[in-house]
């Protein structure tokens, strides 16, 4: 499922009026999600997205087949077991008409919308990304072996993950294999997500399908692994995009390494309190080397488990922050990053309201064209009575009638549910960004304990420059000086030695996590001005296009029947 | 049927020296108000009449008239012309509150209005007499030929009739005739089945034109809330893709508007006739069964008739001095059963008229109702995509400054 592009490039069989293989077979859902999936089934979930060329969306719409013959209306002669596909040429006509960019010639042919997918912005990126096809298929059911607290019990699924590199450009030698199939969990996802975290603070780095609380009883229904499938699909391509992470080791070490995922789990968090407490006893009573903060660590936050020390004095120095008079020695000055901030809040409370009511408008879509289509239906079961019962040529005309409004009103609600699937698409977006929302978030929030280390670690040599005053404002005052005291001193400034560099490894950090900030907030900047501009184009071709096709439908129906409006008058 | 706002195609001044016009009768229900306090208001409308014919007092009539006064009407004429398709009334309305709704009331005011035409275009309901007192008395008038309708004031004809009617029953039960008398014509029992069925698929699709409507309504909503959120994030993007936003907000919400207008249009012009075309068939049910009393009446009164004749000439033969008594016993007897002959003979008749009529009319009462619809839908079709495609010159000119900024 890709974002923002207008889906196009649909063969179009010639229009078919029989009423017979009418039946609405597709069960309405009401999740607007379930709607876009049940409307192109087999299109999203056998077909790979696949940047080079084929579009999900480009396959024949041979997913849009009613079932042949409705048993009511079965007679003999006239039932056609025609498959009542999609008669609709693609909005592209429209598209012709108002794009600049494309060729003039014929609006239907799948060389017009190439191209024009090719201007969409999201192929740009797709095409800049290492991945040429990243595919996630085939789940399976496996057992749980060691380590089951449910014994003999608990089952997982796995997916198969294709993937395909960009090979290398013409000229150079081909330096490896440049297709890779693993098999991977959901663990394993949660896993690349957590060291991504870790590997990339400051980055808006696409967040991850959501975990599932009752794992084991959701598991077993088929819409929820394919939801979960295509959703995986999806985030990995989400990474593969990103111009930083789509290069990472982590990513290429997932998609490429063969059985278990060479990544460190997350999930050791006995061990890291065990680590911790065994580690606080020295921090706290010991002035040695375990109680600084190694220059390395602080590249990381500070984790739960193992620095105890450090998430207290960080905790302390927070809390000095938000209570303390005095104002920390380091602060949040960029302008430019707060009004970012600002902006960023802004837009997610309005994203989140933008979110809700496309929903609704989905919804709402849906309902009109489903009531629609039950309003055609019982048209359709009215003018088979009076064509059965009738016999008065005034009844015949009648029923004529009848059939031409219930064929219009069924054409209609196709033309709806279509419509409504690419809203769901287009719209899609929005939901998109609402979710990159909480990966500004994560980045701000990287920034912020950053800042933290630096601010803790700056608080942490002014103690120590404190102390050692006291200390030998205390010395002084003894004749020949003291020589515990100084010894002490002499320790301090070791200590101070180690913080210092800490400090400098901390700036460094911190100013890094900023950089990262302000390239991710242009670039999001940059790609949400595509992105939306490109949804609401896509939206609105969409719109017409289809209304257009709705307004012809009915204004056949109403010219057929103006007669009775003039004999009226 | 005659629309209500057309005027007449003919002036009325006529100048001395042009040929006779043809006959009109034109009626129009108009300006409901509401009269009245608390529980016992209600709503009066303007029957304003205007005909030619000599039967009228005059050219012009203007009365006052409620929903009552037209039920009156109705009952009258399916008393009196018995056989004929009486045109149906809206349905008195259950919930209080929607009582005095301004659609209601309108789709009330329609109603009537399509009800008394018909019967002015009616070839013998239009020359009733209980037609002319409706569309002429006064106030006063019209409230006391009401209140000698309702409850328990029938006409002492009625009070035999019903009474003839229980005596049948019981002598049925008692002589184990447990089954009334039916028809057995075989074309009409073909009608009967066709009307039964007719009204259950009528039913289902009036049932569905009306959820059409409020889909109609919910998606205007709907599109109203979209527009607004559209402004909003319009607002925080700022720039030029800002004022893509908030044009595409501003004709969401325009398009809300239209959608409550189709939402109007589609109940009053399409859901209305189907409401409509149920009544007349609910209506032609009630003629049915009036049809079979007639018929069972003909029936019996004619057996009754024969048992007489048989004890007539029982007594003739015996010379038994009842048979004076008996001869004028018999004499009334055959009459009243030739009455009911007859009264079920008209009904028959009239019966087959009327169904090629209700055939005709229904034909082109939905034609129209179609037509409506279908314009409508095209019309809001087309509205939409107007409204969407003026949005693309200023998606179009975003793009193109993002290239060059």
């Amino acid at each position: 499922m890709m974002g923002p592009e207008t889906p196009f490039g649909f063969e179009s069989p010639p229009v078919r009026e029989e009423m017979e293989s009418l039946a609405l077979s597709d069960a309405p859902s009401s999740d607007y999600r379930s709607a876009m999936s049940s409307s192109l089934p087999t299109a999203v979930s056998a077909a790979s997205v696949d940047a080079g060329g084929g579009d999900p969306l480009l396959y024949p719409p041979h997913h849009l087949q009613f079932s042949p013959s409705s048993p009511a209306y079965g007679d003999g002669g006239d039932a056609s077991s025609s498959s009542a596909s999609s008669f609709l040429e693609p909005p592209s006509y429209a598209d012709v008409v108002f794009s600049p960019f494309e060729s003039q010639n014929n609006g239907g042919s799948d060389q017009g919308s190439f191209v024009h997918r090719d201007c969409s912005p999201r192929s740009a990126r797709t095409a800049a990304s290492d991945y040429l096809k990243i595919a996630v298929a085939d789940p399976q059911k496996e057992q749980e072996t060691a380590n089951s607290l449910v014994p003999g019990g608990a089952t997982y699924v796995t997916y198969l993950i294709t993937t395909r590199v960009r090979s290398a450009a013409a000229g150079e030698v081909e330096t490896g294999p440049i297709e890779f199939s693993v098999r991977r969990r959901f663990r394993d996802v949660v896993t690349l997500a957590d060291r991504l975290a870790e590997a990339y603070r400051g980055f808006f780095i696409p967040p991850r399908p959501d975990k599932n609380v009752v794992e084991s009883q959701v598991m077993q229904k088929h819409e929820f692994v394919e939801q979960r499938r295509s959703a995986l699909e999806k985030y990995l391509w989400r990474l593969a995009e990103h111009p930083v992470i789509g290069k990472s080791d982590e990513l290429r070490v997932f998609l490429q390494a063969k059985g278990k995922l060479p990544l460190p789990t997350t999930t050791d968090v006995a061990s890291r309190m065990l680590d911790g407490a065994v580690r606080l006893p020295k921090q706290l009573f010991g002035e040695g080397p375990a109680a600084q903060v190694a220059p390395q660590d602080v590249v990381q936050p500070a984790k739960g488990g193992r620095d105890l020390l450090r998430i207290f004095k960080e905790l302390k120095q927070a809390v000095t922050n938000d209570w303390g008079g005095v104002k920390p020695l380091l602060v949040e000055e960029d302008k430019e990053f707060l009004e970012s901030k600002e902006k960023m809040q802004d837009l997610e409370q309005q994203l989140s309201i933008a979110s809700q009511q496309a929903e609704a408008l989905v919804k709402g879509q849906q309902d009109i064209g489903e009531t629609m289509g039950e309003l055609g239906l019982a048209f359709i079961k009215l003018t088979k009575f009076e064509t059965e019962e009738g016999v008065y040529n005034t009844q015949k005309v009648r029923a004529a009638d009848t059939k031409n409004v219930a064929t219009a009103a069924v054409k209609a609600s196709r033309l709806y549910r279509e419509l409504n699937a690419q809203t769901v698409k287009h719209l899609d977006t929005l939901h998109e960004y609402l979710g990159l929302m909480l990966a500004v978030h994560s980045a701000f929030s990287d920034r912020a304990s950053a800042l933290l280390t630096v601010q803790t670690l700056m608080s942490d040599l002014t103690t120590l420059n404190t102390r050692i005053e006291k200390l030998e404002a205390a010395s002084s005052k003894i004749f020949g000086g003291d020589s515990s005291r100084l010894r002490k001193v002499e320790e301090l400034r070791e200590t101070i030695r180690a913080t210092e560099n800490a400090k400098i490894c901390a700036i460094k950090e911190y100013e890094r996590i900023k950089e990262n900030n302000r390239n991710e907030l242009d670039r999001l900047d940059r790609e949400r001005h595509d992105d939306f501009l490109s949804m609401l184009k896509g939206f609105v071709i969409n719109q017409v296009g289809y209304s257009e096709k709705i307004a012809n439908v009915w204004a056949t129906v109403a010219e057929e029947t103006s007669r009775y409006a003039r004999d009226r008058n | 049927m005659i629309s209500p706002e057309t005027s007449p195609p003919r002036s009325s001044s006529q100048s001395p020296r042009s040929p006779p016009a043809a006959p009109f009768l034109y009626i129009s229900v108009t300006e409901p108000v509401k009269l009245g306090n608390g529980v016992q208001a209600y709503i009066s409308y303007r029957v304003i009449t205007r005909t030619n014919l000599p039967e009228f007092q005059g050219p012009e009539k203007i009365v006052i008239r409620r929903y009552s006064d037209f039920v009156w009407l109705h009952d009258r004429l399916a008393e009196k012309y018995k056989g004929i398709f009486i045109p149906p009334l809206p349905e008195k309305s259950a919930v209080e509150k929607f009582r005095f709704s301004t659609e209601f009331i309108e789709m009330r005011r329609q109603a009537l209005d399509i009800f008394i035409n018909r019967i002015a275009s009616h070839p013998e309901l239009k020359q009733s007499e209980d037609l002319r007192t409706f569309l002429q008395e006064d106030e006063e008038t019209m409230e006391r030929a009401r209140s000698q309708e309702t409850g328990i004031f029938k006409k002492p004809a009625d009070l035999i009739q019903i009474f003839k009617d229980v005596q049948t029953k019981v002598s049925d039960v008692v002589l184990g005739k447990e089954k009334p008398v039916e028809e057995t014509d075989p074309e009409y029992e073909k009608l009967k089945h066709y009307i039964f069925g007719l009204e259950d698929h009528l039913a289902e699709t009036q049932k569905q034109a009306f959820r059409l409507v409020k889909r109609h309504r919910e998606l205007g909503q709907s599109l109203s809330d979209f527009g607004k959120a559209m402004k909003l994030l319009g607002a925080c993007e700022g720039n030029s893709l800002g004022k893509v936003f908030s044009e595409l907000g501003a004709k969401s919400e325009l398009l809300s508007i239209k959608l409550q207008k189709e939402a109007h249009n589609l109940l009053m012009n399409f859901e209305e006739p189907l409401k409509d075309y149920v009544r007349a068939v609910q209506s032609i049910k009630v003629t049915f069964a009036d049809r079979a009393n007639a018929f069972r009446q003909h029936c019996e009164l004619a057996e009754t008739t024969k048992l007489k004749e048989i004890n007539l000439d029982k007594l003739n033969l015996m010379r038994s001095d009842k048979v004076r008594e008996a001869e004028m016993e018999y004499r009334e007897l055959k009459s009243e059963s030739e009455q009911a002959t007859r009264r079920f003979e008209t009904i028959v008749r009239l019966m087959n008229e009327e169904i090629v009529r209700f055939q005709e009319q229904k034909t082109a009462d939905m034609g129209l109702a179609f037509h409506q619809f279908a314009k409508g839908q095209a019309k809001l079709a087309n509205d939409i995509a107007d409204a969407w495609r003026s949005v693309l010159p200023k998606i179009e000119a975003c793009s193109v400054s993002s290239q060059h900024g």
